[in-house]
C-alpha cells in the first residue's frame, strides 16, 4: 500500500557500482546533476540517459526501478510539461501547431515542454542511481566525511549525519507501522479513501495518533539504548567501516569526467540561446 | 457464513529483489461454528493468511470466497464485509487512538453508521464481554492502561461491531499467564455463544484446550488440516513443522513407550487423567 516508493530505497545486490566509495558517489551524482543542467538539446539527454542506463546495468539494478521512481513525481512532471507547452513566450520559431480558442501551441513551446520535463525526469533518475546503489548508512557516512572540513567553523557534521541515518533507518519501519495501523483501522471499518478533503483529513486521525505514539516510544527507546552504550556525540568516535578510495573509484571519476566532456562539446555545438 | 480459500498464493513485493512467496497454493474452508486454530512456525505466513480473510490483502493468485462470492470481486463492499468478519491484529493495543476507552471502542460501530444510543449499548456490551468495568474504565484514556487492559480494549473495539466471524492473530502474545487465561476465556465464551473463531496461536496446549479444528502451515504451504485429535497424533509431522504437540500428548507418548495401555490419540489433560484413573482402578480393584 505504502511500499512503492523507490526514491531513497536501497536495492541490495552486490555490484561494481555498489562497492564504490559513497563520497565518490555523492560527488559524482552532483557532477551528473550539473551535467543535466549543462545539456542544451535532446541529443545531450540521450547521451546522459545512455550513460545512466549503462551504469544501471553495471549496478545490477533493473532500469525499470529507476523509471518507477518517477511515478510519485508524475503530477509535477505533467504540470511542468503543460505550463511550458502553453506559456512559452517570445524567441524561437513561432510556427503555430495548434490554435484553438485561447490555446496556442507553438513548435518552440512544444520543444521547451519536452526539454524541461526531460530535465526534471533526468534529475530524479540520476539521484535514484545513487540512492538505489548506496545503503542509507553508507550515504550518511559519506555525507559526514564530506562535511567534516566544516567542523572547523563548528558545523555539526556528525550530529547531522547521525540524525539523517536515524531518520533514514526509521522510514521503512514507520511506513510498515503505518501500513499495519491503517489495516487495523480498516478492519474496524475506517474509510481512508472516499469523502471530501475535510472528511479525509479527519479519517487520518486514527492513523496518525497511534503512529506518533509509537514513533515517540521508539525514539525514547533508541535514545536510552544509545546512552546505555555510552554514545556521547561525535568527538573521539572511531569508525567501524573506514572508507578507502580504490582504483575503481578512479575509473568511475574518469568515466563521469569523459561524459561531462562530451556534454560540454554538445553544448558548444548548439547555437547560442538554444533552446529558449 | 462460510469463508473458503481456493488455491490462495501471496507474493510480497513481486518483481523486485525483495520478492518473497509468503503463501503458496492454500485451500481450506472455514465453516460456521468452527473454532479453527491456525498454527505454524514463525514467519510461515499466518498473519499474511488472516489478512486475506477480510480482504485487507489481495491474493496474488487464487480466491477467497465468502458464502460462495469472491471477496475481491468488483461489486463486493469490502468495508461492509470487514465488519462482519472481525480481525484482531497481532499486538492490537498499538491501534488505540481516542481520548477515552469508550470512544475508542465506539470507532467501529460509528463506522457502521449506528445511532448514538445503539453505539452506547454496543460499547457497554463489548466492555462486558472483555470483563472491563464500564463505570471504572469508560472515561479513562486508553494510553494509561496496562498492556493487558489495552489489549482487551482493542479486542472490545472489534467485538463492538458484533462480527459473525472473529479472527484473532496471536491474541495472547506477550501477556503474563493470568492475562493469557483471561483473553482465552473471553474467546472461548464468544465461541460458545455462536461466533465462528479463527485463532493464530503458538501454544499447542491452548489449541488443545480450545480448538475444534487445526490448520497447520509450514513455509507458506498447508501441511495439515483436521481435528486436534487427528493432528496431534502425528507427532513427527508436528515436530518437523517446528511446533511440537501438547504436553498431554507428549506424556502419553512417553507412557506408551513404557508399556502403558493408552490410546495414541489423547491430547487433553482431562482425557489423560480419565484414562490414567481407569488404569489405576483396573490395577487396584478394591
Ligand atoms: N509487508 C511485508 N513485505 C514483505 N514481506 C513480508 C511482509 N510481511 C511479511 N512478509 C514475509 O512473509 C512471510 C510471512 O510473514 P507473516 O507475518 O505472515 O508470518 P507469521 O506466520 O505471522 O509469523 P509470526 O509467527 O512471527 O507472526 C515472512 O517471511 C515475512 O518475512
Ligand atoms: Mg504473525
Amino acid at each position: 500500500m505504502l511500499k512503492n516508493i523507490t526514491l531513497g530505497q536501497y536495492y541490495p545486490v552486490d555490484s561494481w557500482v555498489h562497492r564504490l566509495d559513497p563520497r565518490v558517489k555523492i560527488l559524482l551524482t552532483i557532477a551528473l546533476i550539473v551535467a543535466v543542467f549543462l545539456v542544451r538539446s535532446m541529443v545531450g539527454y540521450a547521451i546522459l540517459l545512455t550513460f545512466i542506463f549503462l551504469a544501471s546495468c553495471l549496478a545490477n539494478v533493473p532500469f525499470r526501478l529507476m523509471i518507477k521512481g518517477l511515478k510519485p513525481l508524475r503530477f509535477i512532471l505533467i504540470l511542468t510539461f503543460l505550463l511550458n507547452l502553453f506559456f512559452q513566450s517570445g524567441g524561437g520559431e513561432q510556427e503555430i501547431l495548434v490554435h484553438w480558442w485561447i490555446i496556442t501551441i507553438t513548435r518552440a513551446g512544444l520543444r521547451q515542454a519536452v526539454f524541461f520535463s526531460a530535465r526534471l525526469a533526468l534529475l530524479v533518475i540520476c539521484t535514484s542511481l545513487m540512492t538505489l546503489t548506496t545503503s542509507p548508512i553508507q550515504l550518511s557516512d559519506g555525507i559526514e566525511l564530506l562535511l567534516s572540513p566544516l567542523k572547523i567553523i563548528h558545523f555539526p557534521a556528525h550530529e547531522l549525519a547521525m540524525m539523517m541515518s536515524i531518520a533514514l533507518r526509521f522510514i521503512p519501519t514507520l511506513l510498515e507501522e503505518a501500513d499495519k495501523i491503517m489495516k487495523a483501522q480498516m478492519a474496524r471499518g475506517a474509510d481512508f479513501e472516499s469523502g471530501n478533503l475535510i472528511k479525509r483529513a479527519k479519517a487520518m486521525v486514527p492513523l496518525l495518533v497511534p503512529l506518533f505514539v509509537s514513533a515517540f516510544r521508539r525514539a525514547g527507546d533508541l535514545a536510552m539504548a544509545m546512552e546505555a552504550r555510552c554514545y556521547h556525540g561525535g568527538e573521539g568516535r572511531t569508525r567501524l567501516r573506514v572508507l578507502k578510495l580504490t582504483r575503481h573509484d578512479l575509473f568511475a571519476v574518469i568515466a563521469v569526467a569523459l561524459l561531462i566532456g562530451v556534454i560540454i562539446l554538445e553544448r558548444a555545438a548548439m547555437p547560442d540561446g538554444w533552446p529558449l | 457464513m462460510s469463508i473458503q480459500l481456493k488455491n490462495l498464493t501471496h507474493v510480497y513485493s513481486g518483481g523486485t529483489a525483495f520478492e518473497s512467496v509468503a503463501l503458496h497454493d492454500i485451500s481450506f474452508e472455514i465453516r460456521d461454528g468452527d473454532f479453527l486454530a491456525l498454527v505454524g512456525h514463525t514467519g510461515c505466513g499466518k498473519s499474511t493468511l488472516v489478512q486475506h480473510l477480510n480482504g485487507l490483502l489481495k491474493p496474488t493468485s487464487g480466491q477467497v470466497l465468502v458464502d460462495g462470492e469472491d471477496l475481491n470481486g468488483e461489486h463486493v463492499d469490502r468495508r461492509k464485509l470487514r465488519m462482519r468478519i472481525g480481525l484482531v491484529f497481532q499486538y492490537p493495543e498499538y491501534q488505540l487512538f481516542e481520548e477515552t476507552v469508550a470512544k475508542d471502542i465506539a470507532f467501529g460501530p460509528k463506522n457502521l453508521g449506528l445511532s448514538a444510543a445503539e453505539i452506547e449499548e454496543r460499547v457497554r456490551t463489548a466492555m462486558a464481554q472483555v470483563h472491563l468495568n464500564y463505570d471504572k474504565y469508560a472515561r479513562r484514556s486508553p494510553f494509561e492502561l496496562s498492556g493487558g487492559q489495552m489489549r482487551r480494549v482493542a479486542i472490545a473495539g472489534v467485538l463492538a461491531m458484533q462480527p459473525k466471524t472473529l479472527i484473532l492473530d496471536e491474541p495472547t502474545a506477550g501477556l503474563d499467564p493470568h492475562g493469557r487465561d483471561r483473553i482465552l476465556g473471553i474467546v472461548r465464551e464468544l465461541h460458545q455463544s455462536g461466533t465462528t473463531v479463527v485463532m493464530v496461536s503458538h501454544s499447542m496446549d491452548d489449541v488443545a484446550r480450545l480448538a475444534t479444528r487445526v490448520v497447520v502451515l509450514a513455509h507458506g504451504s498447508l501441511l495439515a488440516d483436521g481435528t486436534p485429535r487427528e493432528i496431534f497424533r502425528q507427532r513427527e509431522m508436528m515436530e518437523e513443522a517446528g511446533l511440537g504437540v501438547p504436553e498431554a500428548s507428549r506424556l502419553v507418548q512417553a507412557l506408551r513407550a513404557r508399556g502403558l495401555d493408552l490410546p495414541d490419540d489423547l491430547y487433553t489433560q482431562d482425557e489423560l487423567y480419565d484414562h490414567l484413573l481407569r488404569l489405576w482402578k483396573e490395577a487396584n480393584p478394591c
